[in-house]
């Protein structure tokens, strides 16, 4: 049986302040309030200011989020920190609005005349420029202004007042196809595209060579009479010209992605395919979420980016890390939600059943939401809370003394880093960070943990999880 | 606190009475315990549930404070309680629940 590892990743994020109010939050809060939408639109961030951002840097592979300096990451003036670093990118807004048009298969997003023109120039610079349809930027060259007024349509806006373009509705009376649900999903393919051709052209991957794509991400694509259809893993597999792939979506809420690395493990162990990429593009709805608590302690909306990732599974090439499929952790239906009893199913669950300790893990990544976004909002330290919670167990089972603890929080976990698109911030964003620390020796054993809100579809009180070890190729047990 | 919530809690207040109910919350961390505290003593500060503007007054404590400790049995506690013991600041969230307690009206 081939085992499976994980051989390239990839983390990119999109900063789109001029999307932020598109956000579902600050979509439902601006229009009641003109001052709080001057706050809001006073309040974005450059783009300057967002690849400088510690946690952004962070997630795409340029620093660990341990060597993060001590918060606030707010504040500091930008020090040469690049938009290209670690295992991606941070897509500035013009070029994000001219690869939404490149990828829109049905035309709907218009570019003003002068911004098509200004940004097809600027991703014809893009090192993936050749994979990216220009062509179609050119084509979406309209006014914007005309199409903005056109019943249903959505302006879309560079920071806070600049109308670069409009997004027609994809039906005129589909609830599933408005231009605001149209552009939710537009912008999660668009940014897994640019997550997905990453991946492939950074690698030296042949897109030819992919036989599945797994999406993962929060977006239910469909129409009105299957909402949640699917499937944006085969649309995204067409944009980045993977032509021999199949795909489809793994559903999950938050933590959907570990299921789909799972999924796409077991696929290549049981030789149904060889080379299989999951990916996950960003959440527009969530842009903004927090802002209110971000005005009122005089912080920048900070939920500004889009963030998307992509990795490639397949046989084992004898150096990537492995994706031990005897480890992975589920949470049934009988463990109870309380965040205790979902960490014993998921961490400790599988590592009884290894016959291994919690030491033996040196990485945990759990849910890493950036807690500078979700403490002002009242929301606590996520990532903080997780540590101490598997710390406080691994005390209760003897592997540490409850001196210990702060210690295997600090050395085993670390703090958030993610932008708060639940999927992403679910381990998803640790795998590059992952992947590197297995090749270079720094960790033997990294653990992904994710865990998924169920009860926000009001069909169950449950919620779920799903666990897994990464392991280092040159470890013995296979 | 989430709307559910303050439905239920209005709901068994109607029901019951004020006087006849006590709220016992989970809440992780002390701001947020503050905030669901106020909530049921003097009324949703964010004015978007069923208890904007209901001052009930009620009697709220948090699972950590040592008042509700006392009642509950040890192997209760520590099978549903204990881990989450150790992780959670529960000085500090006790005495953000003791302070909005005594603003009852």
């Amino acid at each position: 049986m081939p085992v499976p590892v994980m051989s390239a990743t990839s983390a990119v994020l999109a900063h789109v302040p001029g999307l932020c109010r598109h956000g579902s939050k600050p979509s439902r809060e601006l229009p009641k309030n003109p001052e709080v939408q001057a706050a809001f639109l006073g309040s974005l961030r450059t783009f300057e200011q967002g690849v400088a951002y510690g946690p952004h840097q962070a997630f795409i592979g340029a620093v660990h989020p341990r060597d993060l300096p001590q918060r606030p990451w707010v504040g500091p003036a930008p020090n040469g920190e690049g938009r290209f670093a670690g295992v991606g990118e941070i897509m500035p807004e013009e070029e994000f609005l001219g690869l939404l048009a490149a990828v829109d298969d049905f035309d709907l997003v218009r570019l003003g005349a002068a911004e098509a023109g200004a940004i097809g120039e600027r991703l014809a610079r893009h090192p993936l420029a050749e994979h990216l349809d220009l062509e179609k930027v050119a084509a979406a060259a309209d006014n914007a202004e005309a199409v903005a007024a056109e019943p249903g349509a959505l302006t879309l806006h560079l920071g806070a007042d600049h109308v670069a373009a409009a997004v027609r509705r994809a039906h005129e009376s589909d609830a599933a196809l408005t231009a605001d649900v149209f552009l939710e999903n537009l912008a999660g393919k668009a940014s897994a595209t640019l997550a997905l051709l990453r991946v492939l052209h950074d690698n030296g991957i042949d897109p030819g060579s992919i036989d599945y794509v797994i999406g993962s991400g929060e977006e239910a694509i469909g129409d009105r009479y299957q909402r949640g259809g699917g499937n944006l893993g085969k649309s995204v597999a067409a944009a980045a010209g993977c032509v021999n792939a199949s795909g489809c979506d793994v559903k999950n809420f938050c933590a959907a992605p570990i299921p789909a690395l799972v999924i796409a493990s077991s696929l290549v162990a049981a030789g149904v395919f060889t080379r299989v990429a999951v990916i996950a593009g960003g959440s527009l709805p969530k842009l903004g979420m927090k802002f209110q608590g971000h005005l009122k302690h005089d912080l920048p909306v900070l939920e500004d980016v889009l963030g998307a990732s992509a990795l490639i599974v397949e046989a084992d090439d004898g150096r990537s890390p492995r994706v031990r499929l005897d480890s992975v952790g589920k949470h049934p239906v009988a463990a109870g939600s309380s965040n205790p009893k979902i960490m014993e199913a998921l961490v400790f669950a599988p590592l009884d059943r290894l016959g291994m300790a919690s030491t033996d893990v040196d990485d945990y990544a759990t849910e890493l939401h950036n807690p500078e976004i979700t403490e002002p909002q009242g929301s606590g330290n996520v990532p903080e809370r997780n540590y101490k919670t598997i710390a406080a167990l691994a005390m209760r089972r003897g592997d540490i003394g409850r001196e210990d603890m702060s210690a295997f929080v600090e050395q085993r976990g670390m703090p958030g880093f993610a932008p708060t698109q639940g999927h992403i911030a679910s381990a998803l964003c640790y795998v590059p960070h992952a992947r590197e620390r297995l090749m270079e020796g720094g960790a033997r054993r990294v653990q992904l943990i994710a865990k998924g809100s169920l009860f926000l579809g009001r069909m169950s009180e449950q919620s779920d999880g799903m666990s897994v070890l990464l392991e280092s190729n040159d470890q013995a047990e296979g | 606190m989430d709307l559910n919530s303050q439905e239920v809690i209005k709901r068994l207040a109607d029901e019951h009475g004020a006087d006849n109910l006590v709220v016992i919350l989970g809440a992780p961390d002390d701001e947020s315990a503050e905030i669901a505290a106020e909530t049921v003593v003097l009324g949703d500060p964010t004015y978007a549930g069923a208890l904007a503007e209901a001052q009930l007054g009620l009697s709220v404590y948090h699972v950590l404070e040592q008042d509700f400790r006392t009642l509950v049995d040890d192997d209760v506690w520590e099978e549903q309680i204990g881990v989450m013991a150790d992780v959670l600041d529960a000085e500090l969230i006790s005495s953000a629940v003791k302070g909005m307690r005594e603003q009852q009206p």
